[in-house]
């Protein structure tokens, strides 16, 4: 199976339903081969931008190029993509060869082709003995493996996959994870994967578009959305557990909130803004005075969460020492792992 | 077998007790189909085949039996297809597409459902003579069509409202028009609700008996239920033929119902939603 990749640009692309901006003004570029992913909480805007792309829905405004060939205006059948869906979607009176094979005879391929690449395809997916079944005789795991076929099997020259794998059983969501991300690239195929779930997009995409409430967040590799987040909801959203967030005021090199005082050294200028702090980066050997709250075990790590006498944080301890609720301990990070926004949420500095 | 809790026997015998004069008025029907005459359910005179003499000869004027089953059959058939295909068509339209005044219409819909046809009569009666349809078959089909579309539609919506969008979404991207879709996915998958929908009419035009009635004069256009009732209006009314026509009249339905149950019985669980 030969696929090309296919450069996929999106441009001032906006989208209202009624009064309802579902997504304004989008800008994105995905280059060929790549597999991005569109992450965010429900409601962000982030399906509504691959149906858009997939051709699903109309865009109000902007334009969607593949290639140097512009398609916003194109029905689906016409964009050449291949899509699976969250609920996989496949034709429940068809047999998983009928279903796979349906894009290819919608375009008149004649017969033996068709046998051809539907057993081709299955191979590759390892399906190839439950062929004749229907979609409610095989598993899960199979029945979203037919559902790639069919999306693989015309040889799409964009290929969109909608939460593939929030049905799976968690063991074989890990396995079908690294194995989607296989073929991708073996195939070439130009990918955009939705997702609610930071460790797949982290895991499987080469760039993460982050959105949130119908914009745009950040669009870089999984590395730099993790270790220099854009703006305070890509530093909440982004990492497990999540970003510490602290408002208050930066001067004289420290962070003031309330009457805690944490030493900081970020550039930037003096005035109100947010301290970011990953659970991994803050331990327990610093200066802040602290109270310990609670402790969750989190089998390697205790997660403990500080009172720090008004704001609360939490913090990633390793194994070993576990310090109890009520005791006082000192809060403090590893330097040079501060994040730092302005008072609107956006980061400053590097 | 087990022996029922005393309660549910009491229940058993009430519930046995309201049956008795349905299953009363079937027994007579058959006791009435085959003997010379019956006093209250019991046979009296001998058995009397000559009761059924309405298959193979004419009766008093009347046309051949098999001219009325014909017709019949015909409405029957035509009445059904009819609204089985006018009714998803109208019923997807109504619960996937967008139009102006979808809302307006689905009311509509249901007013005319809750509508009797019957207060519609002398209307219809006017509308069938300036189009040239009385007294035709397929004036009466027109007729017994549209007046049992607004239910078919409303059923088959609460079918297709329960297919998943992610599936139309999935037929558009493999490459189907909307037109295509509609008849490779989705009428496939409301397969059910259309057998349902399709028994429920042929039984409803097989036992219409008003409009029949009331638009067809001529005796070439008759259909069974007015031949049925054509042996009432005697001075002196011939019960075992009657009967016997009315059990021949039966036998078809009877076959139907045999066939479709399984469906019948799945429209409920599967089907309407609103």
């Amino acid at each position: 199976m030969a696929l090309k990749g296919i450069r996929v640009r999106v441009e001032g692309l906006t989208k209202h339903f009624g009064k309802v901006v579902a997504l304004s003004a989008l800008d994105l570029d995905v280059k060929s081969g790549e597999l991005v992913a569109f992450l965010g909480p429900s409601g962000c805007g982030k399906t509504t931008t691959l149906l858009m792309i997939a051709g699903i829905y109309q865009p109000t405004s902007g334009s969607i190029l593949f290639g140097d060939r512009r398609v916003d205006h194109l029905h689906p059948r016409d964009r050449d993509v291949g899509m699976v869906f969250q609920s996989y979607a496949l034709y429940p009176h068809l047999t998983l060869f009928d279903n796979i094979a349906f894009p290819l005879r919608l375009k008149k391929t004649p017969s033996a082709d068709v046998r051809q690449k539907v057993q081709q395809t299955a191979d590759l997916l390892g399906i190839a003995h439950v062929l004749e079944r229907r979609p409610a005789q095989v598993s899960g795991g199979q029945q979203q493996r037919a559902a790639l076929s069919r999306a693989l099997v015309k040889e799409p020259q964009v290929l969109l996959l909608d939460e593939p794998l929030s049905n799976l059983d968690a063991q074989i969501r890990l396995q079908a994870r690294g194995e989607i991300r296989r073929l991708q690239q073996e195939l070439g195929v130009t990918s955009i994967l939705v997702t609610h779930d930071q460790a797949e997009a982290l895991a499987m995409a080469d760039r993460v578009a982050v959105f949130s409430t119908g914009e745009l967040q950040q669009f870089a590799p999984p590395e730099e959305l993790y270790d220099r987040p854009a703006n305070t909801f890509v530093a909440g959203f982004v990492g497990h557990p999540p970003m510490n967030l602290l408002q208050g005021t930066f001067a004289d090199g420290q962070f003031t909130v309330g009457n805690v005082h944490v030493p900081v050294s970020v550039t930037g200028p003096a005035g109100p803004g947010y301290l970011g702090i990953r659970p991994e980066d803050a331990n327990l050997r610093g200066t802040v005075p602290a109270k310990v709250v609670l402790v969750e075990s989190l089998g390697r790590e205790q997660l403990v969460t500080l009172d720090l006498g008004g704001p609360s944080v939490k913090v990633l301890v390793e194994g070993g020492t576990k310090p109890s609720a009520g005791a006082q301990v000192g809060f403090g990070y590893t330097p040079p792992s501060l994040h730092r926004f302005d008072s609107a949420g956006t980061r400053i500095g590097s | 077998m087990p022996l029922l809790p005393p309660r549910w026997r009491l229940l058993l015998l009430v519930l046995l007790g309201l049956s008795i004069p349905i299953i009363a008025g079937f027994i007579w029907l058959l006791l009435t189909g085959w003997f010379d005459r019956v006093h209250g359910l019991i046979p009296a005179g001998g058995f009397a085949p000559e009761n059924w003499r309405f298959l193979w000869e004419t009766v008093g004027g009347r046309p051949p039996v098999f001219v009325a089953l014909r017709n019949s059959l015909i409405f029957a058939v035509v009445v059904a297809t009819a609204e089985v295909l006018i009714a998803s068509m109208a019923a997807y339209a109504i619960s996937r597409l967008s139009f102006p005044g979808r809302s307006l219409y689905l009311g509509l819909v249901l007013v005319l459902h809750a509508f009797p046809a019957v207060s519609l009569l002398i209307a219809i009666f006017y509308i069938l003579r300036l189009l040239g349809l009385f007294d035709t078959l397929i004036g009466v089909i027109l007729v017994k069509a549209s007046l049992e579309l607004p239910l078919g539609i409303w059923l088959m919506k609460g079918f297709f409202d329960s297919l998943s969008w992610e599936m139309e979404m999935a037929a558009l991207v493999d490459g189907m028009s909307r037109w295509t879709l509609f008849w490779k996915i989705a009428m496939p998958m409301v397969r059910p609700g259309l057998l349902a929908l399709a028994t429920f009419a042929l039984l409803s035009a097989w036992g219409e008996f008003i409009i029949p009635f009331t638009f067809i004069v001529s005796s070439r256009s008759q259909l069974m239920s007015s031949y049925l009732q054509s042996f009432l209006t005697e001075a002196f009314s011939d019960f075992g033929m009657f009967a016997a026509v009315g059990l021949f009249y039966a036998i078809p339905v009877i076959a139907l119902f045999l066939l479709g149950q399984r469906y019948l019985l799945n429209i409920y669980s599967g089907g309407v939603k609103g």
